[in-house]
């Protein structure tokens, strides 16, 4: 019984912070972008605007619920919470220090569970854009379809790499592993790049965030969404930026093990660097044109994560 | 791009761009005809924005209608004003002093850096990259505060006037425009950085929307829009006004025909614009604001005010206004968008007979459908922005 309180301790606490995260995520993303176009971003609501997000989240919640007369009611009301529940889910198996005290649930086939169960927020896209009954939403949702048939696959093969060095899928000895020897960027840094460009392509973070694409399709799969289940699909975005930047720091880069510093410091250091990344992405690119997104998934990541394990397998095999 | 597969006209999608989307720069309403998200055809509705202005014209004196032609194109509002002050000059036979002249190309030569950073702005924005839009107001910000210094006004200024300007400019107007010539290049380093050679911007920009030269003739296309098809033609240099033959300036040119290609030429000619800015500030002449006519020219307030015949005239001029001979006349400028030309007609009365105003906007947009044809709906936008539009122009 007390493992399954601490269980359910953990739980929460985990949850409750990676939302609080991703509120302060969207205020941080506001900061950064701001500062980078030489505005000072959110800065009225506390100080320096470090209350906006629960002023926002509080305007989300008490706003009308609007359901479009055409929809297909049920639809329209599971899919926020189809592409919520997976973005969480996903955390079970992320260590957040070296010791796994603070690990949900350490499976043996962490990274493929995260894979896995991240990939089913797809779904909550998909029926966004078909329950919504509109034309743009459905053209957004199938080019989410279309995105993760593309990237799911690079993203998938940029991490047999790792798995390769490290002989187990586990997040914990993936970590492990680092620990001793050097960081897995160094050595597959061919892996890293795919994975990074990998990763944004699947959260549909810019440049490839054609299934929202604001000036094209207004909002894409998510336009006829308002009120709380709008913020569920922001939640959803934000947690997977989150859970990326988590695999991105256990595979590549030693997970929490670092100088000085204790090492769920050193994890959310990580974390946030990569996060940071994003915004950086988002404030200097412009936006790919859906056929240029498959075409750089097909021709280019794909061929190059299979090279990349080939050149893993070999080095492997006779050194 | 290949050309979208003929498929039967059931398996087509009809989707409803606008009037309200953020991408139609305003209330332009689009019907597009979609296999997959290939276009087909493009219907383009306008006139969400009509008010009518010509009519309106119709049934003012000259000078009361004088502000109206800013509400345009709101984005560069002095260069209306100064194509209907040109044509009525040109129809009452008036010389305008040549500081007014000089002051009236300063001003529409930051007119036109503003339109163009707008549409820099804007054309970036719909194709994703957020940080030029901003970067870009910051420029035009400055451009703003210049007009606000000299007019009064931001966004709609009743500057000018038949003859001339309506005040002379401020003390220090000459070394603020000196200092935004200064800044300005170091800035537009920026977009360049940001966007000339940026792989995605190239990816979105080469080979979209292409117009040929022929085309774009054939359609009346003009303005930067023609130019970036090759076309060498500027109605600054063909047909010169308000002294733009006194300026040194090159006509920026591309023969890529594309989105790419009018890209390029409107950065070109926010430099351009620039040295004949520069020009214009180290010569400005010194002398009268308005032309010496008492058509055109009111009294001065305090000889009004104490002189009873002198009152008398300035109400006349005012009530009466003045009336132009019978005629007609046609008058163009180059306006950021393209060849701004007005025709007007007179019958000797204080009001306009008829007044045709060849809006750019609505010429340049003629060509969409075509442009636009086998490209993708991401496409589209980068399309409308290349063509440079804004409503309040095509709808009158």
């Amino acid at each position: 019984m007390p493992a399954l309180l601490l269980l359910a301790i953990k739980v929460i606490l985990t949850v409750t912070v990676v939302l609080l995260t991703v509120a302060y995520c969207v205020y941080a993303e506001r900061k950064v972008i701001g500062h980078m176009q030489q505005r000072p971003g959110p800065q009225f609501v506390g100080w320096r605007g470090l209350l906006q997000s629960p002023a926002d989240v509080l305007k989300l919640i008490i706003k009308e619920d609007i359901v479009p007369t055409k929809a297909d009611k049920f639809i329209h009301f599971i899919a926020p919470v189809l592409c919520l529940v997976p973005a969480v889910l996903a955390l079970a198996p992320i260590p957040f220090n070296k010791s796994g005290s603070l690990l949900i649930a350490d499976i043996n086939i962490g990274v493929l569970y995260i894979l896995a169960v991240s990939e089913l927020g797809i779904f909550g896209i998909i029926l966004a854009g078909w329950g919504s009954n509109s034309k743009y939403s459905l053209m957004g949702a199938m080019r989410s379809a279309a995105q993760m048939v593309s990237y799911e696959v690079a993203l998938g093969l940029s991490l047999v790499g790792v798995f390769m060095m490290s002989g187990s899928m586990s997040m914990v000895e993936i970590s492990k592993a680092q620990s001793g020897s050097v960081w897995y960027i160094l050595p597959q840094f061919l892996g890293f790049f795919v994975y990074c460009v990998a990763a944004v392509a699947e959260t549909n973070r810019t440049p490839f965030d054609l299934p929202e694409a604001e000036t094209e399709l207004v909002a894409g799969f998510h336009v006829e969404y308002s009120g709380m289940k709008f913020a569920f699909f922001f939640l959803a975005e934000y947690t997977n930026m989150i859970v990326v930047s988590s695999i991105a720091a256990t595979c590549f880069l030693g997970g929490a093990s670092g100088w000085l510093l204790p090492p769920l410091v050193w994890y959310l250091i990580k974390v946030y660097a990569f996060l940071f990344i994003f915004f950086w992405l988002r404030a200097t690119f412009p936006r790919y044109r859906y056929d240029q997104l498959m075409e750089i998934g097909w021709k280019f990541l794909i061929p190059l994560a299979l090279a990349n394990v080939v050149i893993t397998a070999l080095i492997k095999a006779y050194i | 791009m290949c050309p979208a597969k003929v498929m039967p006209e059931k398996r087509r999608v009809k989707i409803h761009m606008g009037p309200q989307h953020p991408s139609t720069h305003g209330v332009l309403h689009l019907v597009l005809t979609l296999h997959g998200e290939r276009i087909s055809k493009v219907e383009c509705e306008v006139g969400f924005l009509h008010r009518g202005m010509e009519k309106i014209a119709e049934n003012l004196q000259y000078q009361q209608f004088l502000p109206y032609p800013e509400r345009l194109d709101y984005l560069s509002g002095l260069v209306h004003p100064m194509a209907l002050c040109l044509t009525v000059e040109k129809m009452m036979d008036i010389e305008v002093p040549k500081r007014a002249a000089y002051i009236r190309v300063i001003l529409a030569e930051l007119s036109r850096i503003a339109s163009h950073l707008l549409w820099l702005a804007t054309h970036a924005l719909d194709i994703g990259a957020m940080t030029v839009f901003m970067y870009a107001f910051r420029e035009r910000e400055a451009i703003l505060n210049i007009f606000e210094m000299v007019t009064g006004g931001r966004m709609t200024f009743n500057y000018f006037r038949f003859g001339g300007c309506k005040q002379d400019v401020p003390a220090g107007f000459v070394e603020r425009v000196n200092q935004f010539i200064y800044d300005f290049p170091s800035r537009m380093q920026d977009y360049e950085t940001l966007l000339t050679n940026n792989r995605i911007w190239l990816l979105r920009t080469r080979d979209i929307g292409h117009l040929s030269a022929e085309d774009a003739i054939n359609y009346g296309v003009t303005g930067s829009t023609l130019r970036g098809s090759g076309v060498d033609y500027d109605v600054r240099k063909e047909f010169p006004y308000s002294c733009y033959e006194e300026f040194d300036v090159e006509v920026p040119l591309s023969d890529r025909c594309d989105t790419y290609g009018r890209y390029l030429v409107r950065l070109e000619e926010m430099r351009q614009s620039l040295r004949i800015i520069k020009q214009a500030c180290q010569n400005l002449p010194e002398g009268d604001i308005i032309a010496d006519d008492p058509r055109v020219k009111l009294p001065k307030k305090e000889e009004a005010f104490n002189n009873m015949e002198t009152m008398i005239r300035y109400c006349c001029s005012v009530m009466e206004g003045f009336s132009p001979p019978a005629g007609e006349t046609y008058m163009s400028v180059e306006a950021p968008k393209g060849e701004l030309g007005y025709y007007l007609v007179s019958d000797g009365s204080p009001k306009p007979y008829r007044l045709k105003i060849r809006v750019p906007s609505l010429l340049n947009l003629a060509p969409l459908d075509l442009m636009s044809r086998g490209h993708l709906i991401a496409d589209i936008v980068a399309i409308i922005g290349t063509l440079d539009i804004v409503l309040g122009d095509v709808d009158k």
